[in-house]
């Protein structure tokens, strides 16, 4: 019944070659032969999507994705990637809101900005266009095994990340359950414009101090180390997928990942506040030169009568002493043959890393590192999110996506000061995704 | 008592690793399974730009793929 149904389905889609493919594989296994099907060549699976990211008075991005997808027969799957991204709108940079204004020296030392009283110091200056680029080969190698390798290629005006990968997957028990082990190369490179700052070095602010540009220079210049630097990352990651009835499936991963080089944000500074509460000096944070992640990911598809529920836990934990735990769900009803509907929620969680500090109290030892980042601080987040996919009559798909974000940083048991007692010091960040996309 | 215990925990263990054995479908039961909204990576520029963003925000990356690499995202 079902085979009929999805024959009739193929002969008003684009995608009859592979339908037929598969339904020539089926039956193979029905039949419980080898499977001696013609390498038929499939048609090219395009997916385009649009992305639409906005923070409340910070960060805007917006993400174009361009993502092809080909067997070229016997399933030896080409895919490939080209994402294209611009950045605006302004970053927390770590300092404290203040009762006063403040003025800040930007990244580049070209220039100031200045934080009214009680306003959360964002620097405005980030602008940025990423390019990304990526190709996956998978094929059968032997017996029920796959390999898969590709390659990753991310560039930014500062940044530029080249990636490789590699990966064997084998079916056991008649493909009922598939086990996996892959490993992935990432090396980086960062050339922040204005330089890396010295670790914990005091941000020159020109008050008229100086008594020329040359000095104001020099002084800045003593701040900043030369040359670029660079991250390595080494990922291993173990997984099982196991079909548990006709219904659902379950996936497990497990995932080790170890970097070694800059992870300090250039950007962000941190406060030196007196007993006051008030800032004396902002001094730039620096982080450890290495970092080793664990990550256990359990995944479950079900297939409802009209829909599928997917439902995803991660627990994770490093050496920089940040677990989070994650609870991602969507839910699909299908409304009609080709329409649906997808809620989706998202919850997240995470603890701080032990070198943050929102904010640093002079004449205290200076810690070996320290970041004001929120991002590495304790915070909750969550996601309320819906789709809206329909399929045309051609077989190619629109799907409308809708969600907000929003993070809720919280306060990891620091005593605040003084006049920082009435500043907001961890304020919420919210934002709305839009998404449209399109698959031919 | 803790003996009870024991056995009753070897019992519960025994049936699950038996119930694992008979996980899984036949061949020809894999109509609801081979729909293309339920492969793990359906949606998959989805899941793409959603890890792209929580890569950025937060401190916790990978977990479904690899962690490493990436961009200088602010």
């Amino acid at each position: 019944m079902q085979l009929t149904s999805k024959n009739q389905i193929a002969k008003r889609t684009k995608k009859v070659a592979n339908i037929n493919t598969a339904l020539a594989a089926a039956t193979c296994a029905l039949l419980g032969t080898t499977p001696v099907v013609q390498a038929e060549e499939s048609v090219w699976e395009m997916d385009t999507a649009l992305l639409y990211y906005g923070e409340t008075d910070r960060v805007t991005a917006v993400e174009g994705v361009f993502s092809a997808k080909k067997d070229f027969g016997d399933e030896h799957i080409f895919s490939g990637k080209f994402v294209l991204d611009t950045l605006t709108g302004a970053s927390a940079t770590g300092a404290v809101s203040q009762p006063n204004a403040q003025t800040f020296t930007r990244p580049s030392g070209k220039g100031q900005y200045e934080i009214q009283g009680g306003e959360i110091p964002l620097d405005d200056t980030f602008r940025d266009t990423r390019l990304q680029l990526e190709a996956q080969w998978t094929q059968p190698l032997w017996d029920d095994m796959r390999g898969s390798t590709g390659v990753h290629f991310s560039k930014e005006y500062d940044y530029l990340s080249i990636a490789v990968n590699g990966s064997l997957a084998r079916d056991f028990n008649q493909k009922n359950t598939t086990v996996s082990a892959g490993l992935s190369l990432a090396f980086d490179t960062i050339d922040p414009e204005g330089g890396r700052p010295v670790a914990f070095s005091e941000m020159v602010i020109d008050e008229g101090q100086f008594a020329n540009e040359q000095a104001y220079q020099a002084a800045f210049d003593a701040t900043r180390q030369k040359g670029s630097d660079d991250k390595s990352t080494i990922d291993l990651m173990f997984g099982v997928t196991q079909i548990i009835n006709r219904r659902m499936l379950m996936q497990f991963n497990y995932g080790l990942s170890t970097s070694d080089g800059y992870h300090t944000d250039p950007f962000k500074v941190l406060s030196v506040i007196n007993d006051q509460g008030l800032t004396q000096s902002l001094v730039y944070e620096e982080r450890p030169t290495e970092r080793t992640r664990h990550s256990f990911y359990w995944q479950t598809k079900y297939a409802l009568d009209s829909g599928v529920a997917d439902i995803s836990y991660r627990y994770a934990t490093d050496d920089w002493d940040i677990n989070s735990h994650t609870i991602d769900s969507r839910l699909r009803f299908n409304l009609t043959d080709n329409t649906y509907i997808q809620p989706h929620f998202r919850y997240y969680q995470q603890g701080a890393a032990e070198f943050y500090h929102p904010f640093l109290l002079e004449g205290s030892t200076l810690p070996t590192f320290a970041s004001a980042d929120y991002r590495l601080g304790e915070m909750t987040a969550y996601t309320l999110g819906l789709k809206y996919g329909m399929k045309m009559p051609s077989g190619n798909e629109w799907a409308f996506r809708l969600e907000y974000y929003q993070q809720d940083p919280k306060n990891a048991g620091f005593d605040a000061p003084g006049a920082l007692q009435q500043q907001d010091l961890y304020p919420s960040v919210k934002a709305v995704i839009a998404q449209v996309s399109y698959s031919f | 008592m803790l003996k009870k215990a024991r056995i009753i925990l070897a019992f519960l263990i025994s049936t699950q690793l038996v119930g694992c054995a008979n996980l899984g479908v036949k061949p020809w039961e894999r109509d609801l399974l081979a729909k293309d909204e339920m492969a793990l990576d359906a949606e998959g520029n989805d899941l793409g730009l959603d890890d792209h963003i929580y890569f950025s925000k937060e401190a916790t990356s990978g977990g479904r793929a690899f962690a490493g690499g990436g961009c200088g995202c602010n």
